[in-house]
């Protein structure tokens, strides 16, 4: 402890004060952070080879872990209604719920989670390692602004392919749920399709994709912020992979309650 | 001793430049110019405040106190917009060439044209190209990655890439830092024969004396963060500053 430092009480009041200080400070960066990065990429110039790019490594590159996890999650969903269900007749109505949890929670959410572990950590790793070897320095001296270059074109790919591979999410995990009650209760794939149709409504799809909207910037801006902000080479670049990833992860979980208690009251 | 090494209007000047990191000042009131058409180094110990004063310059990071001026103009606190336009005329080989990974050598070389002066990618390509013939590179390093390159290759490319949009003020960081005496020599070359022939301003940073002997006009002592020397070139043997003494003669005896 620092010597004349406060003890007792006040000693604990103050750290309380500057952690909630702290914590402030560190909200308000992030909040500049995604101000600035909203701005580059709603206004020109945009750099359109770079948004494709990135397209291309957030959007189609995640399909394959994305799809096998709805697969599997749709699975494990119908696997747990039959075998839990059972005591309130719960499987008679197997595609009904397989489709409200995917489309609604489950296909968002874990499709959300696995970006995260995939892209947040990337960008954090990428813009990081840019940082330290001083690519991002080299980019402003040639007139180039890196929140246009770097920042704006993940922030628009991670915001808009998350919805899209959540849609497809969606559709693998029914197929993961029509696959296991075919096995189980013999339920004809046709019935299956017509079932989850009929008691699907419009906004169970779309409060979803709104959800993974939401959550594909908080992972943008995320992965975004802690490369942006890696300090001290490659143990730095280290902390802000880790970083980007759990605070994408949280900040996705926290994200959703909010967002289905909005959504609950509409 | 600090003389005046040249009577040349001032392309790039610090006035009173103060910079701190927590306690540590590194620049504490630094005054220097560099005259139009000349060639600066500034020399000093590891730690004493040599990138920082390029970047201070560059607007890559901001000064605490002072002025920097660009051609007469104090460009200390131009927005961030005006200041990337200022950068049109400005070069920088950084000290690791700080090429761009993920982009070929042509894509890095023509960067700037691609990306900030709207050349078409062709038009950009054949520049590229153009320009890393004067650092003496074929066509055929043109589609390779900065990973599949040598130290030394990667240093000409990122002096192709400062030059190629025919700057009047270049920047080198370390430019012979890593590199072989052969493939410094080299590079140590290329610098005195581009900027003759661009007829650019050029402030390099080094702790080479054989470099800065090669490419620079004058050469400016920095120590704890001012400059302690600054005179011409040709006049550094017979400095009689103890710090310029200890450079010369390899000696750090009496030197803190």
């Amino acid at each position: 402890m620092e010597a004349g430092a406060p003890t007792g009480v006040i000693g604990l009041v103050a750290t309380i004060g500057r952690a909630t200080l702290g914590g402030v400070a560190a909200i308000g960066k992030v909040a500049n952070f995604a101000g600035r990065g909203i701005r580059a990429a709603v206004t020109p110039p945009w750099y359109p080879r770079q948004i494709l790019g990135q397209f291309m490594a957030v959007g189609f590159l995640s399909l394959p872990v994305v799809g096998l996890t709805a697969w599997f999650t749709g699975a494990a969903l119908a696997l747990n209604i039959y075998s839990g269900g059972d005591r309130f007749n719960a499987e008679t109505v197997m595609p009904q719920i397989v489709a409200l949890g995917i489309a609604r929670e489950l296909g968002p959410v874990l499709a959300a989670l696995m970006l995260a572990g995939r892209v947040a950590s990337a960008m954090a790793s990428e813009i990081g390692a840019m940082r330290a070897t001083e690519q991002v320095d080299a980019m402003v001296t040639l007139s180039t602004d890196p929140r246009r270059y770097l920042i704006a074109p993940r922030l628009i790919a991670a915001t808009i392919s998350l919805p899209l591979l959540t849609l497809i999410a969606d559709i693998i995990g029914v197929a993961g749920g029509m696959q296991v009650s075919k096995l189980l209760i013999d339920l004809s794939p046709s019935i299956y399709i017509i079932n989850t149709i009929d008691f699907l409504r419009s906004w169970d799809v779309e409060s979803g994709l709104i959800k993974s909207a939401v959550f594909g910037f908080i992972i943008g801006l995320m992965g975004c912020y802690h490369g942006d902000h890696a300090q001290g080479g490659a143990r730095g670049v280290g902390r802000a992979t880790t970083a980007a990833m759990v605070s994408s992860a949280v900040l996705i979980l926290a994200a959703d309650y909010v967002l289905t208690s909005i959504f609950a009251r509409l | 001793m600090t003389q005046t090494p040249n009577l040349a209007p001032a392309k790039l000047e610090w006035r009173h430049v103060t910079k701190r990191f927590g306690a540590n000042k590194v620049l504490d009131g630094l005054n220097l110019s560099v005259g139009k058409g000349r060639s600066l180094a500034l020399l000093g110990r590891s730690g004493q405040g040599k990138s920082v004063t390029i970047k201070v310059a560059l607007g890559l990071m901001r000064a605490d106190g002072g002025a920097v001026l660009l051609d007469g103009v104090d460009v200390t606190h131009l927005h961030e917009r005006e200041r990337r336009a200022s950068f049109a005329g400005i070069g920088m080989l950084f000290q690791g060439a700080a090429l761009f990974d993920s982009l070929s050598v042509w894509e890095n070389v023509g960067f700037r044209l691609i990306n900030a002066d709207g050349t078409t990618r062709r038009e950009a390509r054949d520049r590229a190209i153009e320009a890393l013939a004067l650092v003496r590179l074929g066509p055929e390093v043109a589609d390779r990655y900065p990973a599949e390159l040598s130290g030394g290759m990667q240093k000409r490319v990122g002096l192709a890439r400062a030059i190629v949009g025919a700057p009047s003020l270049l920047f080198f960081d370390e430019p012979t830092t890593g590199l072989d005496p052969i493939t410094a020599g080299a590079i140590n070359e290329l610098i005195v024969d581009k900027v003759r022939s661009l007829g650019c301003t050029a402030v390099s940073i080094t702790h080479d004396l054989t470099s800065a002997r090669m490419i620079a006009d004058d050469i400016a002592m920095l120590d704890h963060g001012k400059i302690v020397w600054h005179g011409a070139a040709a006049d550094l043997d017979h400095a009689d500053h103890p710090l310029v003494r200890a450079f010369v003669t390899g000696k750090g005896d009496g030197v803190e």
